[in-house]
């Protein structure tokens, strides 16, 4: 921008100045931070411009609400922070947000330019942190480079597949001054891809093995989502009658009410997609990266398949699981030049096999069982779901939530049927991440109902910010599933270290009366009967309501595949569980 | 198995570290690594040659392009590329050598042999440049080895890599090459002359290639 002739006609801001005016040129109206010495003068400046800043009570907080303000709204959020400590603590956001491929841009203070390398107060390298964590980063050190790393560091975060920006501005630079032209810090075209674009002998070769295929099969993943192409997959689908199985950041972005709709796969996913996996003749990926969640053993993975891997990002192609067909670009336009070229079919053989199989599912599963006077974890989130859609609110509820058992138990039995209606730390698994994305969604989708499901255990890790949600006045609904465990690991230990619970039973503070401390309102939930009419309350009463669920300590998620065991080895919900058979109830 | 990668990256601080940081994620052993100025300003040229399996070459190259930094990624064999090393081998040799006075003009053999040049001359060492293929490089090395020699020093630059014949790659010519519609000129006469070493030993040789 320096280089520019007609420097002269732009306002003269400080570098502080040039970054708000950027951010809100890129869209910005919401900031999640904390402020600190070396991120001060922008700080200073932010009253000059229309953007809200959201003060969190621990950077990590910041990250989380700037990654759950992407996934609920598809924009990128921007989160910001000191030097140093501040710095750091945005890290496991950072990485939240690197697995799961969401748009942020993290903005740090960083000590003026020429003590830089000297361990000055309050610096740390968080480029060099955060390296392998972001899309990519940059260190900006004079005020006439800000304009243009920040449009830059928008247009990384969002394009191709998208990720983690981070951007490290000297303290100097903030200060500095330079001229300002938000159109001429415009970015270059992004680089143009050598591999981006489905070659037409792929495509090709893709529909002769759709043709082909007697049992094929949709695995839809959180690529779907990014790439807009709802529509498309729903009448891919349709067209040839292909079954379809989600991921669990793919749900959501295929309704569940549909009849070919079969529900999440993988580690903890639905019996009659597993084996529905194992038997196919055709794998069709649609934006998904064949996690080690959802494959199982690699080795005895969907063995007669052939796989067409439709992906954005060419290094996932034959990473985990080899493709015979890879179709590589992005998912819409992919499904739009396969479309015109699928021919129609009705034959229904393949999906009434695969329906078949859910019958003995449906006998161990725990939401048929008649009340036994015990609260389950899956009755909870089931009674949430059914709440809101008999309030008619179903497809404005956002679930965000944390990471263990009740994670899987909310993607079992909460039928999302909306796009971004499911927030939820999937690759890095980030427990403590539901409160604070929640209060991103929320801030981005004001209109809608947010319920936070989070674990004792992992709410404890970020409770702190309860205190966000009343100083910003956001009505969040809590619902903290209360097992007096960590679960998830409390359940591999019965599973696989002979019940030996080291370090997995909780101690927690009476959560409704640290609520109350916040000036957040509450209630105590250990019968079924109550479940509903507590939803019902959290969800009309117009602020921000705490729900503590007591419920049964020690029950487990089912199915499950073992580690390192094949996708259709499935431990099954014991059919007499002894939980459901206690003396209590004779 | 040895992979040869050419990136054309930025040339910005901190470059080098995200390239050598995705081949450390990776899990995989750098075997050589060379980066210089290349025919675009701004741009420098690697090349990286890794011990992996056969398979891991495509996920290298996706993986080397997914960095943001990255212009262009090309892999390329032995039988498609002119693959070349430079090296420079300091040898004990002078009166006080067992061999006296002949055993400089016996390096001095090998070295016409190889066609490696004679580059430095002291009175306890020879120094010779040579450039070819690794082997060629290893074969000089271990011919003066296995003549009795004691070799003091061996700086080698790594493998350097480029296509035969007319090829660009596709983003190359997207970005404008002589390919395509913009002709690129090199900039190198814009760098400042200070920076370049001088080497007054160097160029009273130069007449024998």
């Amino acid at each position: 921008m320096g280089e520019t002739s007609n420097t002269n006609q732009h306002p003269q801001l400080t570098g502080a100045e040039i970054l708000w005016a950027t951010l809100a040129g890129e869209g910005v109206d919401r900031v999640f931070g904390y402020p600190g010495g070396a991120i001060l003068p922008i700080y200073d400046a932010l009253r000059k411009f229309p953007i809200h800043h959201i003060l969190v009570r621990h950077e990590q907080g910041a990250s989380h609400m700037a990654d759950g303000y992407a996934r609920a709204s598809g924009k990128v959020g921007v989160c910001m922070a000191t030097s140093g400590p501040g710095a750091t603590n945005l890290v496991t956001g950072i990485a939240t947000a690197m697995l799961d491929s969401i748009p942020i841009v993290c903005i740090t203070g960083q000590v003026s330019s020429k003590v830089l390398g000297s361990d000055a107060f309050q610096e740390v390298d968080i480029t060099g942190i955060t390296l392998p964590i972001t899309k990519h980063n940059f260190l900006v050190t004079r005020a006439e480079d800000i304009a243009r790393t920040v449009r830059e560091a928008f247009q990384v975060a969002a394009s191709g597949r998208p990720g983690p920006v981070l951007i490290d501005i000297t303290k100097d630079a903030q200060q500095g001054s330079a001229p300002f032209s938000f159109e001429e810090a415009a970015p270059a075209a992004y680089r143009p891809h050598p591999m981006l674009r489905a070659e037409s002998s792929s495509i090709q070769q893709a529909i002769e093995l759709i043709k082909q295929s007697k049992r094929p099969l949709i695995l839809a993943g959180h690529g779907i989502t990014h790439s807009g192409a709802e529509a498309q997959v729903l009448a891919f689908a349709e067209r040839q009658q292909i079954p379809v199985g989600c991921t669990l950041l793919g749900l959501g972005c295929f309704p569940t009410n549909h009849p070919l709709s079969l529900g999440m796969m993988g580690m903890h996913g639905e019996s009659w997609v597993n084996h529905a996996i194992q038997q196919a003749d055709l794998l069709l990926a649609f934006g998904m990266r064949f996690d080690d969640r959802v494959t199982g053993n690699l080795a005895s993975y969907a063995p007669n398949a052939k796989k067409i891997h439709i992906e954005i990002d060419p290094s996932e192609i034959n990473k985990n699981v080899k493709a015979d067909v890879a179709l590589i670009g992005d998912l819409r336009e992919t499904l739009e030049l396969l479309l015109p070229l699928l021919p129609k079919s009705s034959d229904t053989a393949w999906l009434r096999e695969i329906n078949a199989m859910k019958g003995d599912a449906a006998v161990r599963d725990i939401i048929n069982l008649p009340d036994n006077g015990h609260l389950y974890a899956a009755h909870v989130i089931n009674d949430i779901w059914r709440e809101a859609v008999a309030a008619g609110r179903e497809k404005d509820t956002i679930v965000v939530t944390d990471v263990g058992q009740h994670q899987m138990w909310e993607a079992q039995y909460y039928k999302h049927d909306t796009p971004r209606s499911l927030i939820t730390s999937g690759g890095l698994g980030t427990m403590g991440f539901a409160l604070p994305a929640a209060i991103g969604a929320k801030v981005a989708c004001p209109e809608k109902d947010v319920w936070v499901v989070a674990g004792d255990g992992g709410f404890q890790m970020t409770a702190s910010e309860l205190s966000t949600i009343v100083q910003e006045g956001l009505a969040i609904n809590i619902a903290v599933i209360n097992n007096g465990f960590l679960g998830m690991v409390r359940q591999w230990q019965e599973a696989f270290y002979d019940k030996n619970y080291a370090a997995s039973p909780i101690l927690s503070p009476d959560f409704v009366m640290l609520a109350a401390a916040h000036g957040i309102d509450g209630a105590h939930v250990s019968k079924r009967k109550d479940v509903t009419p507590a939803v019902t309350k959290a969800r009309t009463s117009g602020k921000a309501f705490l729900i503590n669920f007591q419920v049964e300590k020690e029950d487990g998620v089912y199915p499950m595949i073992a580690p390192g065991a094949a996708l259709h080895e499935m431990v099954r919900r014991p059919q007499k569980d002894p939980l459901l058979e206690t003396s209590e109830d004779e | 198995m040895l992979h040869t990668f050419v990136a054309l990256v930025s040339d910005k601080p901190g470059v080098l570290t995200r390239v050598a940081s995705l081949f450390r994620r990776l899990n995989i052993n750098i075997v050589s690594l060379t980066v210089g100025e290349s025919e675009r300003a701004s741009v420098s040229r690697m090349t990286i040659v890794c011990e992996a399996p056969e398979h891991a070459a495509h996920r290298i190259r996706a993986s080397l392009y997914k960095l943001e930094i990255t212009v262009d990624v090309d892999e390329v064999g032995r039988s498609e590329a002119v693959i070349r090393e430079l090296c420079l081998i300091k040898v004990a040799a002078g009166p006080s050598h067992p061999l006296g006075q002949n055993s400089r003009s016996q390096i001095f053999e090998l070295a016409n042999v190889f066609r490696a040049r004679v580059v430095d001359l002291a009175p306890e060492s020879v120094m010779l440049e040579m450039t070819g293929a690794a082997s060629k490089i290893e074969g000089l090395i271990q011919v003066i080895t296995e003549s009795g020699y004691t070799i003091l020093e061996v700086s080698r630059t790594g493998r350097m890599a480029m296509r035969r014949g007319h090829h660009t790659s596709r983003v190359l010519k997207a970005l404008g090459t002589p390919d395509g519609d913009e002709p690129s000129t090199p900039d190198f006469a814009a760098r400042p002359k200070s920076n370049l070493l001088t080497n007054e030993f160097e160029d009273v040789h130069e007449e024998e290639e």
